[in-house]
């Protein structure tokens, strides 16, 4: 292969392969691109070098630009929310019940809490807070455990009946088919469709009262306004949970309902929970 | 001749060829891949992290049949914006005794990896059966037929032993109680302290609040244990990671 040879067509060296009698002309690669070549292998040393790369006895070299993305991901976080300083110290600091008050503060809690809203909430509730069946309408101002600010804030941080947080919410409404004959429960039923006033039988309703006073009445009140110490939600509004007809009344009584809400306290930071809070008070039902 | 010449020789002959292509490549694979196994940072030590359930074990086999993976990734990467929306960022621990693991490469839906005790049971039954009626915007198909679907334990003794035989350390304690295991965390009724020893931190639920276990408890229950096996209240991060 030393003995190399020029084609004499082309003036090009040939590799001094040769089948058949045709040769193989080696054209060499153009300058610019060896060079970019040569380039990149100098560069990926010195990116090795710079950056965490090559495996050692007990740990990788971390690179002599100490980058981290653990670190990266801290400081990130750290200076966004330093953007904001002023407002985070002054929401975390702020009195949540007079926080509507305070108009500038209110419009960056209701701005964040919105995102959180979006991000975490939206899933049970929708995305525009009207909730679904067995997810309750946060913009009505109907509230099955209260709508001040300390309610809602206290409820998003400790959620309801989870096994999560042993601060949740908590109550258990009996699933009544098993104490109450189908008789006494169709017309229990009845009684708590007369209490939105549409359409009954007077008769079956009459007799619903008494079964209503003796088993619901203790947490709903005689006239089933209902209980927020208790999430008994009010059944004399026309606003329903989990359906007014009288099929979805009826699986109510006998099998109960139980909704649960996770507790967002150990999820989101100290100032989500309030925005969140202050964002579902101003959806229009805060009290 | 020069040395860089002497390339004739390989290439005249196919089985040299293809020896020392072996090779090089196998240089290639030692210095990527080997140490891996001995470098003791490859996956910190953290605690909490456990094997799964019988039933989570099952739940996650439905998980990987449904094609899950495909929508879903499994996998929270350490930047702002994943960080805020999912939680704390996944740490290799946490999916060392996924065999095969399911990080996943693409989102058509939301990441899973921390998606436990995020929402309640009814909810992810509500969600499967029909997604569509708690997120009205949401493309996910349908998963109703979970519900009908009973499941049996008769493999599960097997699924385990096959997992600790590819390195997830069950103890013959636990796979003996496999079968057991697998009805009590469907079971809130029934004895589950046994359960709860062997497998902390599991959730115990009717989930489908049906009798019988169904592909959708075993579902929930893998659903609901993903991301919460290590209390990041206590975690410091290895800040030369």
């Amino acid at each position: 292969m030393s003995d190399r040879k020029k084609d004499h067509v082309t003036g090009t060296e040939t590799t001094g392969h040769s089948w058949d009698g045709i040769e193989e002309l080696n054209t060499p690669l153009p300058r610019w691109w060896l060079w970019t070549l040569y380039l990149t292998i100098i560069w990926g040393i010195g990116y090795t070098i710079a950056y965490p790369a090559w495996p050692m006895v007990s740990g990788a070299t971390s690179g002599v630009l100490g980058w981290s993305t653990r670190a990266n991901v801290a400081t990130d976080i750290t200076a966004h929310e330093a953007k904001n300083a002023d407002l985070v110290t002054a929401l975390l600091a702020a009195d949540m019940d007079t926080l509507p008050a305070d108009a500038d503060l209110n419009r960056y809690a209701k701005a964040r809490g919105g995102a959180v809203f979006r991000a975490h909430c939206s899933q049970c509730h929708g995305s525009g807070a009207a909730g679904a069946k067995g997810y309750p309408n946060l913009l009505d101002d109907d509230w099955l455990w209260g709508g001040q600010m300390a309610d809602i804030e206290y409820t998003v941080r400790h959620g309801i009946r989870n096994e999560q947080d042993a601060d949740a919410r908590y109550s258990q409404m009996p699933a009544f088919g098993e104490m109450l004959s189908k008789g006494e429960v169709a017309a229990v039923v009845e009684h708590v469709v007369s209490l939105s006033n549409t359409e009954y039988d007077a008769n079956l309703a009459g007799t619903g009262a008494e079964v209503f006073a003796n088993n619901c009445a203790a947490c709903h009140g005689e006239t089933g306004t209902g209980n927020r110490d208790m999430g008994a939600p009010d059944l004399s509004d026309a606003i329903w949970l989990y359906g007014g007809d009288k099929a979805s009344l009826t699986d109510t009584v006998v099998n109960a309902r139980f909704g649960v809400m996770p507790a967002w306290g150990a999820r989101l930071t100290e100032a989500d929970v309030r925005a969140v809070a202050a964002y579902v008070h101003a959806l229009g039902g805060g009290e | 001749m020069a040395f860089i010449d002497k390339h004739a020789i390989l290439e005249k002959s196919p089985t040299l060829l293809l020896v020392a292509s072996l090779l090089v490549v196998t240089v290639g694979g030692i210095v990527e891949i080997a140490p891996l196994f001995w470098l003791e940072n490859t996956i910190e030590e953290v605690e909490g992290v456990r094997p799964y359930s019988p039933l989570e074990l099952t739940g996650r086999d439905i998980y990987v049949r449904e094609g899950c993976y495909n929508c879903h990734s499994q996998m929270i990467r350490p930047m702002r914006d994943e960080v805020e929306r999912y939680g704390h960022y996944s740490l290799a621990a946490e999916s060392m005794y996924d065999h095969p693991f399911q990080w996943g490469s693409k989102r058509t839906g939301p990441d899973l990896a921390r998606v436990g005790g995020r929402y309640s049971d009814a909810w992810h039954v509500d969600h499967l059966v029909d997604p569509q009626s708690v997120v009205p915007e949401s493309i996910m198909p349908k998963y109703a037929f979970l519900m009908q679907t009973p499941i049996e334990s008769t493999h599960t003794q097997a699924l385990m032993e096959t997992h600790r035989f590819v390195g997830v350390p069950y103890t013959d304690e636990q796979i003996d109680a496999a079968r057991a295991d697998f009805r009590a965390q469907a079971d809130p009724d029934g004895d589950f302290d046994g359960l709860l020893e062997r497998y902390p931190g599991a959730a115990v639920a009717n989930f489908d609040s049906q009798p019988g276990v169904t592909e959708m408890d075993a579902l929930i229950a893998y659903l609901q244990v993903l991301g919460t096996m290590v209390d990041f209240s206590t975690f410091t991060p290895d800040a030369s990671r």
